[in-house]
């Protein structure tokens, strides 16, 4: 897992980096997206994904393996650059 | 309607965002403008009640990626205050006026306050709804509360109890029912939930209610006064009680609005007090209520965030203009992670008058209850056990008969127990 701590303060928008949602009701726990992409997407326990909604942007090509290896299509990325939209 | 014009949508939230993404790719290229009484972008609630306040995710961190170019103006930190449906009207909370000729209303749920207000605005009560909120307790549980305090015993206080533990920290649940989240689950699975906790060190207190709270004598929480008389010494209590709908701006709209949600049609266009549809405006996510074509148009107005994407997308086809196809009627579905497993449901559980585990054991936490109704199968709720969820699903949908037909052939006849619901 990255160190959340490492990310911008509270109030701030990302200006730059990933934006991930797993729709938990698709999921079912298969973890590809935890061998996809383990810095990323963890187990814990038998079912419970935890996943980083807010990696940076050098995790993009991992985050992208991550969704397409996901056999229910339940991740959803963002690949922000700049705020302006 | 064309595809141009100018579509409001008010609530910047989940809802608000998959509807304006629904519009854009229903082809509506018109002018967009989301309004937003928090100062906030879209970002994803259920990050609050976990992984946020266990400090594996930051507040910035939840912003929802934004799956389409929306081209979008953003009116955020800026509440709607009145809608005038005659002139096709908005006014906002900066004092000005926004003209609309489609509007998606998607207000959402703040959190029910403690009921008593001086009490409610002690140091070290909280409530938690938003990313504000969830970084003020987040805060609020680093600094080592001696105990929390948490009333109410549904998704959310187990959710909130659940980090505590991870965080080691003293924690209580008071429970006016008999067993946590009796009222979804009935008591067979509240009590497999209250086991789970109490297995983790969360001290349950069931079937009492918290009277009063009361400070240190400097405007400090400092403990709550039970109603069998017992105290119970917290400097932090974290106020549960459910959800309220934004509905009190619809006031003078003319449209049916309350407490519990503006009603919409079986499309989602919400509903005049005459009980006409007005067709330039609908509603989706918790708080629009309607009639649920599964449960023979029973009006429900769903939190789950899975309904708030599905009839956002719905509604926002719908404004565009788009065919939106057959009356919105997927089946409601949320998850819950608590003590470190998955809790996940399909259907709705109220009115069930016979429950039967169909898969796996309670005792060893893995399995599959089915929930009945008139012979029906109207609920599945899974206890780590997910997989076996979408089979069940489907018969539910199909309202198959109960008891269900089980995935695997080579099991004994099922149990029928009493959900055991408490009385209302
Ligand atoms: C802590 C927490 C944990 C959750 N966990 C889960 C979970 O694990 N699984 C699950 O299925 N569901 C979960 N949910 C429920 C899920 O998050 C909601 O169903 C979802 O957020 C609903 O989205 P919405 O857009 O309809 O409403 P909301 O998210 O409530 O958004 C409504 C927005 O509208 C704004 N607004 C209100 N009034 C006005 C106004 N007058 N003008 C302008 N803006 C206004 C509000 O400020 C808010 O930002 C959780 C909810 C919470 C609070
Ligand atoms: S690959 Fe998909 S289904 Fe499997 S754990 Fe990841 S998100 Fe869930």
């Amino acid at each position: 897992m990255s160190d959340p701590t490492q990310e911008p303060a509270d109030s701030e928008q990302i200006s730059e980096g990933l934006r991930v949602a797993v729709d938990l009701n698709r999921c079912q726990a298969y973890a590809q997206c935890c061998y996809a992409a383990p810095e990323h997407f963890v187990l814990q326990g038998r079912e419970a994904l935890f996943y980083h909604p807010a990696p940076p942007l050098s995790a993009r090509d991992a985050v992208e393996r991550a969704r397409l290896a996901c056999p229910v299509q339940a991740i959803r990325v963002e690949v922000v650059t700049d705020r302006s939209a | 309607m064309s595809a141009n014009g100018h579509a409001v949508i008010v609530g910047a939230a989940l809802a608000g965002l998959r509807g304006a993404e629904a519009m854009r790719r229903a082809g509506f290229s018109g002018r967009l403008t989301l309004v937003g009484a928090e100062p906030h972008r879209p970002y994803d609630r259920p990050h609050l009640s976990k992984h946020m306040l266990t400090g594996e995710v930051s507040a910035a961190a939840t912003a929802l990626p934004n799956l389409v170019p929306l081209d979008a103006e953003w009116r955020l930190g800026t509440a709607a205050t009145g809608l005038d449906r005659a002139n096709r009207r908005l006014s906002l909370a900066d004092g000005t006026t926004l003209p609309y000729d489609r509007l998606l209303i998607a207000a959402g749920t703040r959190a029910r306050p403690w009921p008593n207000p001086a009490e409610g605005r002690l140091r070290g009560v909280h409530t938690l709804r938003t990313r504000d909120d969830a970084a003020a307790l987040r805060a609020a549980l680093v600094a080592g509360p001696r105990r929390v305090l948490i009333i109410g015993g549904g998704f959310i206080g187990c959710e909130v109890a659940s980090a505590c533990r991870t965080l080691d920290l003293p924690v209580t649940i008071v429970e006016p029912g008999p067993v946590p989240l009796a009222r979804v689950l009935g008591r067979h699975l509240g009590a497999v939930v209250a086991a789970l906790h109490e297995a983790r060190g969360v001290e349950l207190r069931s079937g009492t209610k918290v009277e009063r709270l009361e400070d240190d004598g400097s405007g400090r929480v400092a403990r709550a006064v039970l109603s069998d008389g017992d105290t119970i010494e917290a400097d932090l209590v974290v106020v549960a009680l459910g959800a309220v709908r934004n509905t009190e701006w619809l006031e003078g709209s003319g449209l049916k609005a309350d407490e519990g949600g503006v009603d919409c049609n079986a499309y989602g266009q919400v509903l005049g007090e005459d009980g006409r549809a007005d067709s330039a405006i609908a509603a989706a996510g918790d708080v629009a209520r309607f009639p649920h074509p599964l449960y023979d148009g029973r009006r429900v107005a769903l939190e789950h965030w899975g309904h708030a994407v599905a009839q956002a997308e719905h509604a926002g086809r719908l404004l565009a203009g788009a065919d939106p196809g057959p009356a919105y009627a997927e089946v409601p579905a949320f998850w819950s992670a608590q003590g470190g497993i998955t809790i996940k449901s399909v259907g709705l559980t109220e009115g069930a008058d016979a429950l039967a585990i169909a898969q796996g054991d309670p005792k060893a936490g893995r399995f599959l209850a089915v929930y009945g109704a008139k012979g029906r199968c109207i609920a599945a709720v899974s206890f780590d056990s997910g997989r076996w969820l979408p089979a069940y699903a489907e018969q539910i949908a199909a309202r198959a008969p109960f008891p269900p037909i089980r995935g695997a052939a080579d099991q004994g006849s099922l149990t029928i127990l009493d959900p055991a619901f408490p009385e209302a």
